[in-house]
C-alpha cells in the first residue's frame, strides 16, 4: 500500500479530500477484483477513471456510495466513514448523486416525478420547492419541455440527461459516472458529454469511468489507469494519455490507437 | 323441450348455484392471495431455510392434482373434525391457488431491473420506500396479467368440489343431467354460465390493466 501514490503530483486540489478510500479490497466469491486500492478525490476534482475492461473502475465507483461492499479498507466520504448500515448508506448516498449506463430512469413516472421523488421522500422538500428545483435541472440539461414526458418516449441521450438531473436534484457534493456514455448511439454521446463537461466547469467533483478519451484529455483534473486490480498510473491527462511510464498503461494506450 | 327452453327453466338452480361458485372462488383466492404473498416472500428470502421451505411446497402442490388435493383434505380433516364441504373446498382450492401465485409474485418482483433498485437506493431511498414507489408498482404490472388468468383458471377449476358433494355450478349441472335424461344440454348450458363469469372476469382486469399501464398512451 503506498500512500505517497496520490500526492506524488498536485492537481491544485488540496486539503481534506471529498472521497478517500484506502487500501481497498472486493473480492466476488475467491475472485479478486480489487487489491488494495487508494484514491483520494478532493472538492472540485474530477477524476477519470480508464483502463481496460476488467479492470475493476466500475467496482472501484461503485464501492465509494455502498452499492458493493467491500472486504477489507476504509471509504470516508466527507469525513464520514462508510459503514453498511441502511440508515448510514441511506444518508450518506443521498449526498452522492450516480449516473449509470443504462439510465435506470423509473419507466412507470413522468421525467418530472424522476426527478422529485427521492427529493420528496429523501430530503422531505415541500411539494413546489422540489417542483422548481426539478424544472431548473430539466432546463439546464435542455429538457424543460419533457418534464410530463414518460421516459419511454425519449431518446438514449436524453434519457441520460434526465439521469444527470435526477442525481443533481438531490444537490449531491460529489457525482459518479458508470459509463455514462457507453450504452448510447454514437451521435448521441455529444450531449451527454456536453451536460457532463458544463457540470465540470461549475466546480462539480466527480467520478467518471468512460472510455471517452475525449472527455478524459478536455476535462479530468486526473486521470487514473486502472489494470490487474488496482491504479496502474495516475496523473494529468497528459501525462497519463500521452506519456504512460507504466506497461500496463502503455499497452492500453496502443489497443486504443488501433481502434 | 328445446335448448332455450331448458335454458330458461334451469335458470333459478343455476344462479343460485353461479352465487355459490363465486363465493367459494372469491374466498379462495383471497386466501390464495395472503398465503401465495407469503410463499412469495419467504422463495425471495435472503434466509435459506424459509427458501427451501417455499420451494418444496411450491413443488408439492404443483406437483399433485387438484382433484387430489381437494379429497385428501377433505377426507382427511374428516377423520378429526367434520369440516363443511364449503370449507373443505375453499381451503383446498386457496392452498392449490396459493403455490402458483406465489411463483406469479416471485417472478413479477424479478422481471423488475436490478438497476432500478440501485438507482433508487443510489438517491438515499430506504430499502421499505424502495419497494413502496419502485419494486412494487413496477412487480404489479408484471404480476396483474398472469394473475388474471390464474383466477380465470381458478373459477373453472373450483368446478372440482362437485365430487364432495357441494353445491355449485358444476354438481348443480350434473343433478339436473340426471333428473332430466338431457346430459348433453345440462353440460352445455353449465358451459355457457362458466363462459359468462369468464368473460366478465376478463373484462375487468383488461380495465385495470389499462389503468396501471406503465405510461398512459
Amino acid at each position: 500500500m503506498t500512500t505517497d501514490q496520490t500526492s506524488s503530483f498536485s492537481t491544485g486540489h488540496e486539503g481534506e479530500p471529498l472521497v478517500e478510500m484506502r487500501g481497498i479490497v472486493k473480492k466476488f466469491g475467491d475472485t479478486v477484483v480489487l487489491d488494495g486500492v487508494d484514491l483520494d478525490v478532493h472538492r472540485g476534482e474530477v477524476v477519470v477513471l480508464i483502463g481496460p475492461s476488467g479492470a475493476g473502475k466500475s467496482t472501484l465507483l461503485r464501492c465509494i456510495n455502498g452499492l458493493e461492499q467491500i472486504q477489507s479498507g476504509t471509504i470516508r466520504v466527507a469525513g464520514e466513514e462508510l459503514v453498511y448500515k441502511e440508515k448510514h448508506l441511506n444518508h450518506v448516498r443521498s449526498r452522492i448523486g450516480m449516473v449509470f449506463q443504462s439510465f435506470n430512469l423509473f419507466p412507470h413516472m413522468k421525467v418530472i416525478d424522476n426527478l422529485m421523488m427521492a427529493q420528496r421522500d429523501v430530503l422531505d422538500r415541500p411539494k413546489q420547492e422540489a417542483r422548481e428545483r426539478a424544472e431548473r435541472l430539466l432546463e439546464r440539461v435542455g429538457l424543460a419541455d419533457k418534464a410530463d414526458a414518460y421516459p419511454e418516449k425519449l431518446s438514449g441521450g436524453q434519457q441520460q440527461r434526465v439521469a444527470i438531473a435526477r442525481a443533481l436534484a438531490m444537490d449531491p457534493e460529489v457525482m459518479l459516472f458508470d459509463e455514462p456514455t457507453s450504452a448510447l448511439d454514437p451521435e448521441l454521446v455529444g450531449e451527454v458529454l456536453q451536460v457532463m463537461r458544463t457540470l465540470a466547469d461549475e466546480g462539480m467533483t466527480m467520478v467518471v469511468v468512460t472510455h471517452e478519451m475525449r472527455f478524459a484529455k478536455r476535462a479530468a483534473d486526473r486521470v487514473v489507469l486502472m489494470a490487474d486490480r488496482g491504479i496502474a498510473e495516475e496523473g494529468t491527462p497528459e501525462q497519463v494519455l500521452e506519456n504512460p511510464t507504466s506497461e500496463r498503461g502503455r499497452a492500453f494506450l496502443a489497443e486504443l490507437s488501433e481502434e | 323441450m328445446n335448448f332455450f327452453e331448458h335454458l330458461v327453466d334451469t335458470a333459478p338452480i343455476f344462479l343460485d348455484a353461479t352465487v355459490v361458485t363465486l363465493r367459494l372462488t372469491a374466498m379462495a383466492l383471497v386466501f390464495a392471495m395472503a398465503l401465495g404473498a407469503l410463499v412469495a416472500w419467504m422463495s425471495m428470502s435472503s434466509v435459506a431455510p424459509l427458501r427451501w421451505i417455499a420451494v418444496a411446497f411450491i413443488g408439492l402442490i404443483r406437483g399433485t392434482p387438484l382433484i387430489a388435493q381437494i379429497f385428501v383434505l377433505y377426507f382427511g380433516i374428516t377423520e378429526v373434525v367434520l369440516l363443511p364441504a364449503f370449507w373443505a373446498g375453499t381451503i383446498a382450492l386457496g392452498v392449490h391457488n396459493s403455490a402458483y401465485i406465489a411463483e406469479i409474485i416471485r417472478s413479477g418482483f424479478q422481471s423488475v431491473p436490478d438497476g432500478l433498485n440501485e438507482a433508487s437506493r443510489s438517491l438515499g431511498m430506504s430499502r421499505m420506500q424502495t419497494l413502496r414507489r419502485v419494486r412494487a408498482p413496477l412487480a404489479l404490472r408484471a404480476i396483474l396479467p398472469v394473475l388474471g388468468s390464474q383466477f380465470i383458471i381458478a373459477v373453472k377449476d373450483s368446478s372440482l368440489v362437485a365430487f364432495i358433494g357441494m353445491r355449485e355450478l358444476f354438481q348443480s349441472s350434473r343433478n339436473l343431467a340426471a333428473s332430466t335424461y338431457e346430459p348433453l344440454t345440462m353440460y352445455l348450458i353449465v358451459s355457457l354460465y362458466y363462459l359468462a363469469i369468464v368473460l366478465a372476469l376478463t373484462f375487468v382486469v383488461s380495465r385495470i390493466e389499462r389503468r396501471l399501464s406503465v405510461h398512459r398512451r
